[in-house]
Parts: structure tokens; C-alpha cells; sequence
């Protein structure tokens, strides 16, 4: 997940907390589900009746991604209350605008909240980092669809989960795609700082070893390249890679090529947006490639935009949950860390980190001027 | 410290620091309206950061109006009639927002005596709100009831992201300096740097008003018993920075193409350290300020990479404050001469 535009600076949280799992019983799940005075009576199970939250930025910079997962939970849960007439579950919406300082009275109001059994995110990497103790202490289950940075799930928060491929694996996919497919051999790696940025562009660097062939760090916020593109020119580099989102890769990719660059640019998840193309302009854009750990949606699928697919897959994995009859946060949190399934999104399974145990990483085109988003190559 | 990526060949050197000079031209046409605001009033009109993100927003809203949201790329020739029209709305809006924060931050409390504290105060919090006002333009535009006819122009939920021209301007090679190619756009933002700044200051050493602003800057209770509208003069002033900001704003976005509604902060960093440096009050000192810093960011980006270029940039400014307290030129506006 990428975005954490400058309020989330941290980015890397966000994939901690959602597995768990396997073994561990987290502490107090009480509160999640076990009272069932539910208000839709006799249902199959006591959670019905009963609420999912979801928490992530719904409002703010990143507040598109964030309506985007709520269209897949909201299109997953339409599709279960059509079919369970005797089972209604709701959602309740909890905008943190994506900022790891607004998040955490937000979980409290959660974990405070006895109607909801699971929570589907935090949206992002910082929020998931300063919310991830609260809700295992709690022990409340979570699936985060869009939270990548690697150490949330090495927290030992064993209720969290995540349906998407963290940073490591990214950058290292993208590194073979540099040096495999696009057949570079002197890869020149710029990122901005942002743990983010620095997490994937460190795992890039380390993949490609010997073909890396120097790097430089900008600031979010710069706009004169020109240095860096010198930098880029003068040591022959034949690819760039960048770590970092969409506003200074624009411009990076944009001076590039107005300074005579012709090689392969390529940068991550947080420049797979739109304003990529917008801010580099249709030229300079072309050929860029982005990559996501997230592939397009199936044809048929009813929800749209990044992240609704992994959103649509986590709901359900809690909906399961449901009717395989687990009644509280402990059985939830162990349905989790058993489940193993094929979503719209891909096969999912847990480690016992609560990390996705299979995951693709998707290379993205942009070509004549817009940013292919239905026809991204898996890197393999 | 990589001393062969700056000075290894001429070639690299002249990239540097051609690059460097054409981001510190736009600097310089900043550092303008903090300098002629501080001449005069001797006071840091801190929004003036905000004076100039108005203006990088007004030219995109004029090609978007002139051209539409295609996103095309053009030559500098043909983009230039709408450049132009671009140029005047930039150069009116921010010299519009200039006027009304002279009106509203800082008029009251001067006819009042506050101290100069107060009005830096006054100026910050005029920042944030002109800053926060840009962001949230897609809700006014809501209130007012207008969000369809202005979708382009306010991005609904989206109006604190990038924002970007969407008429990109293809930089052409004209000439070689040592194997570094000047391109048009360079010359022409270089070039109208020069020519602004010889224009303002003519104007401020040749003509009468100028003669008024110099006099205020000197003394304003004499030049008032001298028959000077100090009103009138500080009024002119901010108008002047204004103007030259949106200048500023149009020659920064024929290059860098998009902005958003923070860019003006560090930009506004810049180009307060770049008039600090010349010398504040000092019109020419602006230009050297600007000139100067836009260079050594980009030499110590070469030499140190480029996370290190503030330290380079800001560590060169304490020490030329250390030698010369007041800046390079140090003259302030009122002493120079006619």
C-alpha cells in the first residue's frame, strides 16, 4: 500500500495486524463477540445481528483507496445479507483520514464498541503500527487489505492480518523485473526518505546486488530534479528505480526524460495512481513501469479501484468465519490463521506472522498517455 | 564526498550549475516580494509563500480553461499565447492576494502601532489560512453550489493533491555550453529574471514613486512630512511583490508543470534564505541570494547526494552571515542611491 501521502508519513505499518493466528489465543476477546442479546434473534450464529468495522481514510488525501475498500466490504456484505435473511451483518465506518495520530482514539471507540467482532484494515502501514497493540490486546481480529510495510506483522500482534504482499516482497519482484525482463544491467535507485520509500527502494537495492550501480535520496516536497537527473546521466545508468509516491516520481521521470534519459523507469505502489501520468505529463510517462501487489479486478466484479478487491476477500474471510460457526474473537482469530481459500484477489492463506502466504506482484504499463490498468504483467 | 561527480568533467560542472541557476532565477523573483516588503516596513511578510502557490494554481486554471484537461505536449512556440494569458492572470491574482493581505493582516495592525511581532504572527496565520483555503477550494466550490461547472478546476476530493498543468511544455535544445544543452525554456526563464529584475529596479531607483518607496524605507515620518503617501507606497509594494510572484509562479510551471496547495512553503523557504543571503532590503541582493543558492543546492547534491543539499545550502548561508552580517550586498533598499 502506498499511500501515505505526507500526514502518514510512516506508511509501514500497516500490514501487521492481521494474522495471527494459528496458535495464539489473544487476550480478551471477549468483547468482540460473545454477548449475543443480538438484536436479529435466532440466528445460525450469536454474531449476527452483529458489525464489522472498518478503519482507514475515508476523508483526506488518501480517502479515494479508502472508499474503495468500503465498496468491496460493502458489496461482500450486500451479497451475504441478500442470500442470510436470518443473518444481517452491518458495517460501521471509522474515518482515520490515514494518519497514525487520529487512528488510535478510533480503535479505542472500536474495541469500546461490543457490537463489532472484526475489523477489516487499517487502511495504512502508520495507523496499522500505532493501532496494532490496542486491538490484540484486545484481541480483536483484523484483516488489512492495503497495509504492506514489512515489520507490522513482526510485531507478534497474533490477531493481525493482511491480504496483500508487504514491501519485501515488491521490491523484490521489482528487481527481477528490472534486470529479467527489462534486461538492465546498471539500475540507478533514488527514493525520498519516507519509511515507506526507503523499505522498498533498501529491498530493491538488495535484490539487484551488483546491478545497482548508485543511488541518491530527494525530499518529499522537491521539485528541481536536475541533479539527480545529472547524477542518473553521468553514470550511465540504463534503468531508475524509485521508491516513493506519485507526485515526485512525476517530476523525477518527467526531468529524466527532458534531460535525455531513454531507459527504463520503473517505481512502486505509490506511484500507481493517475497523477503519475498527470504530473510527468503523457510523454515523459510512457513506458514508465509501476508496479502493485494488487491485480486488476475480475471482469465481473461489482466494486472498483485499488484495494476493493483485497477488501471484498477479507470481508468474506470474516463472513466464513461466520458460518463455519466460530462465536468470538478467539474462534474468528483462529478461522483466520487456518483459512485457506482462492479470492478475487488470489489464493489466500496465512503465515503464522498473519502475513499473505502467496502473493503476486503486478508490473503495470503506462502507454499512450494513460496508465493501463487492466492488463498488468504478473512479474513471476 | 564525491568532489569527481561535480568537477570530474566540464561537462557535469556546467549541468550543475546551469540547473542550479534556473531553479535560483525563479528564487530570485520570489525573494523579491520578501525583500521590497522588508525594505520598507522592515517586516517579514511571511505569506507571501501563499502569494505565489495563488499564482502556480491561476496558470494552470488559465490553460485549462484556454486548452481543456487534454493532457498534451507542446513546443514553448505553441504553448506560448496561452503562456502569455497565463503569465497576466498569475501576475494579477497574486498581486490581488498580495493587496488583500496588506489590507487585511497587516493594515489594521500598523494604524494600530502593534509591534512588529504581532504582524509576523499576523502573516503566519495568514499562510496557513490562504494555504488551507486552496486545499479546501472543492468545498466552497460545493457550497456555492458550483462543483459542476468548476470540476476541473477544484478536483473534487482532491484538492489538496498534486495539481497539474495539463499542457506539458517540451523543452527544446538551442545551444551547447561544454556539452550541457541550454534549452528554451532555461533561456527564457534566465532571461526574464534579468530583465524583471533591471525593470523593478529602475523603476525603484529612476522614477518618482520608486524615489517614495526609498524614502519611506528610510525614514517614514520625514517622508510623510515630505509630501509621501507612506499608505499609498506600502500598498505599491506588495502590489510589486505580488506581480513579480506570479511571474515567478508562471516561469515555475513552464518547468516543473504541476503543483499543489503546500508548494509554496518551501519554495517560500528558499526564497526568504535567498533574499537573507543578498542582503534583505536589497533588490539586487535578491538576485545574487537566489542565484547563489539555486547553484550550491545543486552542488551539494552532486558532491554530497542529494538528501544533503539543505545542509549545503543553509550551512553556506550561516557562514556568509558570519562574514557579512548583513547578507552579500547588505545594502538595504532605502540607501541606495538614485
Amino acid at each position: 500500500m502506498i499511500r501515505s501521502k505526507k500526514t502518514m508519513r510512516g506508511f509501514a505499518a500497516l500490514a501487521g495486524m492481521a494474522v495471527l493466528s494459528l496458535t495464539a489465543a489473544c487476550g480478551g476477546g471477549d468483547d468482540t463477540g460473545s454477548d449475543d442479546s443480538g438484536d436479529s434473534g435466532s440466528a445460525a450464529s450469536e454474531l449476527c445481528g452483529k458489525n464489522l468495522a472498518f478503519l482507514g481514510a475515508l476523508t483526506g488525501d488518501a480517502g479515494a483507496l479508502g472508499q474503495n475498500m468500503v465498496g468491496g466490504i460493502k458489496l461482500a456484505l450486500q451479497e451475504h445479507n441478500d442470500e442470510n435473511a436470518d443473518c444481517q451483518i452491518e458495517l460501521k465506518e471509522f474515518d482515520s483520514q490515514g494518519s497514525p495520530d487520529k487512528a488510535p482514539a478510533l480503535a479505542t471507540q472500536i474495541i469500546n464498541d461490543d457490537t463489532i467482532f472484526g475489523l477489516i484494515g487499517p487502511g495504512f502501514s502508520g495507523e496499522s503500527l500505532a493501532t496494532g497493540k490496542t486491538f490484540f490486546e484486545a484481541g480483536l481480529p483484523s484483516i488489512s487489505p492495503s497495509a504492506t510495510n514489512v515489520t507490522i506483522t513482526q510485531q507478534g500482534w497474533t490477531t493481525w492480518h493482511r491480504v496483500i504482499g508487504n514491501d519485501d516482497a515488491q521490491g523484490t519482484a521489482d528487481a527481477k523485473y528490472l534486470t529479467d525482463t527489462a534486461g538492465a544491467t546498471k539500475v540507478f535507485v533514488v527514493d525520498d526518505g519516507q519509511d515507506y520509500s526507503k523499505g522498498l527502494a533498501g529491498t530493491v537495492k538488495e535484490a539487484l546486488g551488483s546491478a545497482m550501480i548508485d543511488e541518491d535520496q530527494i525530499s518529499v516536497g522537491d521539485t528541481n530534479m536536475s541533479a539527480v537527473v545529472q547524477a542518473v546521466k553521468s553514470s550511465g545508468a540504463d534503468a531508475v528505480f524509485y521508491g516513493g509516491y506519485y507526485t515526485e516520481a512525476g517530476l523525477l521521470a518527467k526531468q529524466l526524460r527532458q534531460g535525455g534519459f531513454t531507459g527504463t523507469f520503473m517505481s512502486g505502489d505509490g506511484s500507481q495512481d493517475p497523477n503519475f501520468v498527470k504530473v510527468a505529463g503523457a510523454q515523459a510517462a510512457n513506458d514508465a513501469v509501476l508496479s502493485a501487489p494488487a491485480g486488476p479486478a475480475p471482469a465481473d466484479f461489482a466494486a472498483s479501484g485499488l484495494y476493493a478487491t483485497q477488501a471484498y476477500d477479507a470481508t468474506n474471510i470474516f463472513l466464513a468465519a461466520i458460518e463455519d460457526g466460530a462465536s468470538d474473537g478467539e474462534s474468528i482469530n483462529e478461522f483466520i490463521g487456518s483459512y485457506s481459500g482462492d479470492g478475487v484477489s488470489g489464493p489466500i492463506s496465512f503465515d503464522e506472522n498473519g502475513d499473505i502466504e502467496e502473493s503476486k506482484i503486478y508490473a503495470y504499463f503506462v502507454k499512450d498517455g494513460t496508465m493501463d490498468v487492466d492488463n498488468p504483467e504478473v512479474i513471476e | 564526498m564525491d568532489f569527481g561527480a561535480l568537477f570530474g568533467s566540464l561537462d557535469n560542472f556546467l549541468s550543475f550549475t546551469m540547473g542550479g541557476l534556473v531553479f535560483g532565477a525563479v528564487y530570485a523573483l520570489i525573494a523579491l516580494g520578501y525583500t521590497m516588503v522588508y525594505g520598507v516596513l522592515q517586516l517579514i511578510n511571511f505569506a507571501h509563500s501563499e502569494v505565489f502557490m495563488y499564482g502556480t494554481f491561476a496558470v494552470a486554471w488559465m490553460f485549462i480553461f484556454l486548452h481543456g484537461t487534454e493532457s498534451v505536449t507542446w513546443s514553448l512556440g505553441k504553448a506560448a499565447p496561452i503562456l502569455v494569458a497565463a503569465l497576466v492572470g498569475a501576475m494579477l491574482l497574486s498581486a490581488a492576494i498580495a493587496l488583500l493581505l496588506e489590507r487585511f493582516a497587516y493594515r489594521p495592525l500598523i494604524r494600530k502601532g502593534a509591534p512588529k511581532l504581532i504582524a509576523l504572527i499576523s502573516a503566519i496565520g495568514a499562510s496557513f489560512a490562504l494555504a488551507e483555503a486552496m486545499g479546501l477550494r472543492d468545498r466552497f466550490a460545493d457550497k456555492l453550489g458550483l462543483s459542476d461547472n468548476l470540476e476541473n478546476y477544484v478536483a473534487p476530493g482532491k484538492a489538496r493533491d498534486v495539481f497539474s498543468n495539463p499542457v506539458t511544455i517540451q523543452p527544446k535544445g538551442l545551444f551547447e555550453v561544454g556539452g550541457y544543452t541550454v534549452s528554451d525554456v532555461d533561456l527564457v526563464i534566465l532571461a526574464a529574471c534579468f530583465i524583471m529584475m533591471i525593470a523593478l529596479d529602475t523603476f525603484v531607483r529612476r522614477t518618482r514613486f520608486g524615489r517614495g518607496i526609498r524614502a519611506v524605507a528610510q525614514d517614514p515620518e520625514t517622508a510623510a512630512l515630505m509630501g509621501v503617501n507612506s499608505g499609498r507606497v506600502v500598498q505599491v509594494t506588495f502590489l510589486i511583490g505580488g506581480l513579480m510572484a506570479g511571474a515567478a509562479a508562471t516561469l515555475y510551471m513552464m518547468k516543473i508543470g504541476s503543483t499543489r496547495q503546500n508548494a509554496g512553503f518551501i519554495l517560500g523557504v528558499k526564497a526568504f534564505t535567498a533574499a537573507v543571503m543578498g542582503g534583505i532590503g536589497n533588490l539586487r541582493g535578491a538576485l545574487v541570494g537566489g542565484l547563489l543558492l539555486g547553484v550550491m543546492e545543486n552542488w551539494g547534491s552532486a558532491v554530497f547526494g542529494s538528501e544533503w543539499k539543505d545542509v549545503v545550502a543553509f550551512v553556506l548561508l550561516v557562514l556568509i552571515l558570519l562574514v557579512r552580517p548583513s547578507g552579500i550586498l547588505g545594502e538595504s533598499l532605502g540607501k541606495a542611491r538614485a
